[in-house]
């Protein structure tokens, strides 16, 4: 336990202190996690409605392949991108191998399809209630699409924050795309798997708790949001 | 542009109408012809095929064999002539008065006259002092009002409402029951499906009779409920249960 008691010591030490390898290894991980969790919205949220509002054909395939790509193991993801963006990849010209631009890249790959699987599960619900009412009133598919992710946006919101929380929290990928080098690509997750092999416990503890802590705050705020709309929410 | 200023696109003809979903043969070859702005009620036990009429002739199903037609529309779209109330409200998650707002402006009625048509509509269903109030937070019996006065605000030659009283309290029928007169008294066409006799006795003009995916009579309202030619449908306002098979019928 002196382990546990150094660790929490060591954590608000290291916050009451505003230590500036801290915050710049905070700030980088929400920029990475936050700006992956943005596109990812981006593309998932209106890709899950049409799953769920379009029959076409192909469709139930691709429902499987995100279903299945809901669960990808971040270290592939993380291999995967390795590949495509080292020297010798077809993206090599770019020159994005171990840069901050390279992690968003591998966090969006690995919670797009979760966001879309998320939001085509809420959709589907939504539009089984409303299909045959909107086409009465002569909604066409776009407009009918911009209703489902309005009147689904709390639900939604769950959805996104299942993607923040696997991003935020995810080591394999960021590790292997970005490398872990100080002051450039180390963010939480990676600074704690370093400070572990260097035996410094107390230190990755209070980075997990700082983690830990942060992500609490951050479902805080979307549940305190929630409140505040909570008028009309009523399922 | 608002429908009820465009020449009407009844009579609605129904040609050897079929629908099968599945193997089951669930409208078996109706025929009829739906005209002038009076209410039609459609009759039968459940499972009579109502509901599905109804999505037929609204366009929300099409038909396996026959064909629907609108011969007033004369090549216009009918669809925008047209509104339809289902037996569960279907509310969007916004308030009352968007909720209207919402169906004016898929119909592309304009900004400036949406204001007046709301009020009008919500007034009309008595829901006026609700109209800032989420419409997911009314009661059953009020959002059905609601999802009438949406109607109403759309000015549609044709109205359908598929057991629109089902599940809520006299006091909310009666004042959906007035909507759906007054509506008649603007001209509005009325196709209803109900299995409240009661109801249909208030309100009919006409009578369709469905059995199991069969039209057994069309009549006047007057005349059917007074005596109604098919022997099933005698049974039915006698308040027998209707079985299957013909030889389980009391004799008249």
């Amino acid at each position: 336990m002196t382990d546990f008691g150094a660790a929490i010591s060591t954590a608000f030490a290291l916050v009451a202190n505003l230590d500036s390898d801290l915050s710049e290894v905070v700030a980088l991980s929400l920029q990475v996690s936050l700006s992956a969790v943005l596109i990812a919205s981006i593309i998932g949220l209106p890709v899950g409605a049409a799953l769920a509002l379009f029959r076409f054909p192909g469709r139930t395939f691709l429902v499987i392949v995100l279903n299945a790509f809901m669960g990808l193991p971040p270290v592939v993801i993380g291999l995967i991108v390795y590949l495509l963006l080292s020297r010798a990849g077809p993206f090599g010209v770019l020159g994005l191998l171990f840069t901050p631009t390279a992690m968003i890249i591998a966090q969006v790959l690995l919670i797009t399809p979760l966001i879309a699987a998320l939001a085509r599960q809420v959709m589907e619900t939504l539009w089984l209630e409303y299909e045959e009412q909107l086409r009465s009133l002569g909604s066409t598919p776009l407009r009918s699409l911009g209703v489902l992710l309005r009147d689904g946006r709390y639900s939604l919101v769950t959805a996104v924050l299942a993607g923040f929380g696997r991003a935020i929290a995810e080591v394999g990928a960021v590790m292997i795309v970005g490398g872990n080098i100080d002051h450039v690509t180390r963010v939480m997750t990676t600074s704690i798997a370093l400070e572990v092999s260097k035996g410094n416990l107390a230190l990755a503890l209070g980075l997990g708790i700082i983690l830990v802590i942060l992500s609490v705050l951050v479902n805080g705020l979307v549940y305190v949001l929630r409140g505040i709309h909570r008028q009309g929410v009523t399922p | 542009m608002m429908s009820a200023d465009a020449p009407t696109i009844l009579p609605l003809e129904l040609n050897a109408v079929s629908l099968t979903l599945g193997d089951k043969r669930l409208i078996k070859d109706i025929s009829c012809t739906l005209e002038a702005p009076q209410i039609t009620i459609i009759i039968g036990p459940n499972g009579a095929g109502k509901s599905l009429l109804l999505r037929l002739c609204h366009g929300l199903l099409q038909p396996s064999a026959g064909a629907i037609d609108w011969r007033g529309a004369a090549g216009r779209n009918p669809s925008p002539h047209q509104a339809m109330v289902f037996q569960r409200p279907v509310l969007l998650r916004r308030s009352v008065q968007a909720n209207i707002d919402f169906a004016l402006s898929l119909r592309k009625v304009p900004r400036r006259r949406r204001r007046a048509l709301i009020e009008e509509a919500l007034t009309r269903a008595g829901l006026k002092r609700f109209a800032k109030s989420s419409a997911r937070l009314l009661s059953f019996g009020e959002q059905q009002r609601l999802a009438l006065a949406r109607s109403w605000a759309l000015r549609p030659q044709v109205l359908f409402l598929d057991e629109p009283t089902a599940s809520i309290d006299p006091a909310a029928t009666h004042v959906i029951e007035e909507v759906i007169l007054a509506m008649r008294e603007e001209g509005t066409k009325i196709i209803m499906s109900t299995h409240d006799l009661g109801q249909a006795r208030r309100l009919a003009d006409e009578v369709l009779f469905l059995h199991r995916g069969r039209l057994k009579e069309k009549s006047d309202a007057a005349a059917f409920f007074a005596a109604p030619k098919n022997d099933l449908a005698q049974a039915f306002l006698r308040g027998e249960l209707l079985w299957w098979q013909r030889r389980e019928l009391t004799p008249p």
